[in-house]
């Protein structure tokens, strides 16, 4: 494990930021209807599932959840020594018609959200797509911005921010880490 | 993974999870509206078929289209093959115009080997002689996991002609890899010599060998490849090793039957066998799309060049 730096989210504020999200997509859409959260795998389909478990508390209204892998629509494939890792993807209701949030843990260059849109696009047309993430650290590639973050978190490019949730890591916490590699970082 | 696909042998264990985990992925896409990612988008992949095919050839064609490959498919009718070329031109010709992956079927068995000496992409082996079949055999191992939930201990027949058979060598090597337990049933004149070598068991007796049974896989007689007598006639054959519903109704419950195609209705399985619903054979052909596109996808998704480095 490298070392283990600054920690830029608690336990508690990671808890605080999703429920102030949930209001704000409720207050942004006025209501739960006809939205739907689409969780970019891995972690932002855990986020997408604790909005919705918000949501739900909050308006009492059950929002549909999918989860997409993005890997078949990034720009570097080929162009690292292995082809990347692919995960599930699993969006069950039609996005046509919807609003969708998209949810991530960690927005950076704006490559991965590049990339969901275009894989969202796929599957239908929804009337929307706005992005919620836990954290944005700034260094856009592209022209993209969130339309709800938990937390803006200054950092140096070649810093790693890593988010970690009890669904896959045991605990919540957002770390940032002094460079070990030159790979890896959030999209 | 490595570069080419040529063998069963190249593919660690590992890395057969690795494929039929990928190709999950790849059949929710076949499950979508628009059934195709830009994963390969100005790649070009090229079916270099010697030898007739359907499946395999539009499973490929298939599979590269839906990850957004350019495909050319060259036959060896109405090309210059027909004129005369040989393996190595046509090859550096397809090298000059810039393949990324060559998908080859030949007669000869090593054929794909050879290949690989005078191109610079990837190669997979769609069948090569008598040798192996290395896509279908993923294909067939994803099938009955899916089915069956596992591979490690799953009791397998391969019945028929497993001498001229390439599926049967690729999925033999596939499934003893994985931990299961296979055994090869066919007249003596159609198993191969060296079979206990890998690690099978032999029967020379179908019904002693179903009621035992996870998976039931029956092979075609493959008559073209067959240069001498090796049984009497068809319907001795038929009647000694084929799959009748009788046969079936021998085999434990929930026992999948699965032929790789294309079948001889009457001779190696019953017209009604094929039909029924623990025949997946159809499944197979579905989920062989998902297989190819995880292959390409793996093979093609990196820089790794031949000697594992990355570019």
């Amino acid at each position: 494990m490298p070392v283990i730096g600054a920690r830029l989210m608690e336990e508690s504020e990671i808890r605080r930021a999703v429920s102030r999200i949930a209001h704000e997509i409720l207050e942004r859409n006025k209501g739960a209807g006809g939205v739907a959260l689409v969780g970019i795998a891995a972690r932002g389909d855990d986020l997408a599932r604790r909005l919705a478990a918000e949501i739900q508390r909050i308006e009492g209204a059950a929002v549909p959840v999918g989860v997409l892998d993005i890997t078949f629509y990034r720009d570097d494939i080929g162009m690292r020594a292995e082809a990347p890792e692919v995960h599930e993807t699993r969006i069950d209701f039609d996005i046509t018609g919807r609003t969708v949030v998209l949810v991530d843990d960690v927005l950076f260059t704006g490559r991965t959200i590049r990339a969901a849109l275009d894989a969202l696009v796929d599957f239908g047309r929804p009337t929307a797509i706005q992005l919620a993430v836990l954290v944005d650290r700034g260094h856009r590639e592209l022209p993209i911005r969130a339309d709800f973050v938990g937390k803006n978190v200054p950092t140096r490019k070649d810093e790693q921010v890593r988010v970690a949730l009890k669904e896959l890591d045991g605990e919540d916490a957002v770390e940032v880490e002094e460079p070990v590699t030159a790979s890896g970082g959030g999209g | 993974m490595n570069k080419h696909l040529l063998s069963i042998h190249d593919v660690s264990a590992e890395d057969v999870v690795r494929v039929l985990d990928t190709a999950e992925s790849f059949r929710e896409v076949g499950t979508r509206v628009i059934k195709k990612v830009p994963a390969l988008r100005g790649r070009t992949v090229v079916n270099l078929f010697y030898e007739n095919s359907t499946r395999t050839r539009i499973s490929f064609e298939l599979a590269a289209k839906r990850l957004s490959a350019d495909v050319i498919n060259f036959t060896t009718s109405g090309s210059s093959v027909s004129k005369g070329e040989s393996l190595k031109d046509t090859a550096l010709t397809l090298q000059a115009m810039g393949a990324d992956a060559i998908v080859i079927r030949h007669s000869s068995s090593g054929s794909p080997l050879t290949l690989t000496k005078w191109v610079k992409g990837s190669v997979l082996n769609a069948g090569d002689g008598t040798h192996e079949h290395p896509t279908q055999a993923l294909l067939d191992l994803y099938t009955m996991r899916e089915r069956l939930g596992r591979l490690e201990e799953l009791r397998v027949a391969i019945i028929g002609d497993v001498l001229h058979s390439r599926v049967a060598r690729s999925l033999s090597f596939a499934l003893v890899k994985m931990g299961a337990e296979v055994t090869l049933v066919g007249p003596p004149t159609l198993i191969p010599p060296d079979a206990p070598a890998w690690g099978v068991q032999v029967s020379y007796d179908i019904d002693s060998v179903l009621p035992k049974l996870d998976v039931c896989y029956m092979l075609r007689v493959q008559r073209e490849r067959q240069r001498q007598q090796y049984f009497p006639s068809v319907r001795e054959y038929a009647r000694l090793f084929g799959l009748t519903c009788a046969r079936v109704s021998t085999l434990p419950e929930g026992a999948l039957i699965m032929h790789p195609g294309p079948m001889n209705r009457g001779v190696e399985i019953d017209s009604d066998v094929a039909d029924l619903p623990n025949s997946v054979i159809e499944d197979q052909v579905t989920n062989g799309i998902a297989i190819r596109m995880a292959l390409l996808y793996l093979l093609l998704g990196g820089t790794r060049t031949d000697d594992g480095e990355a570019a």
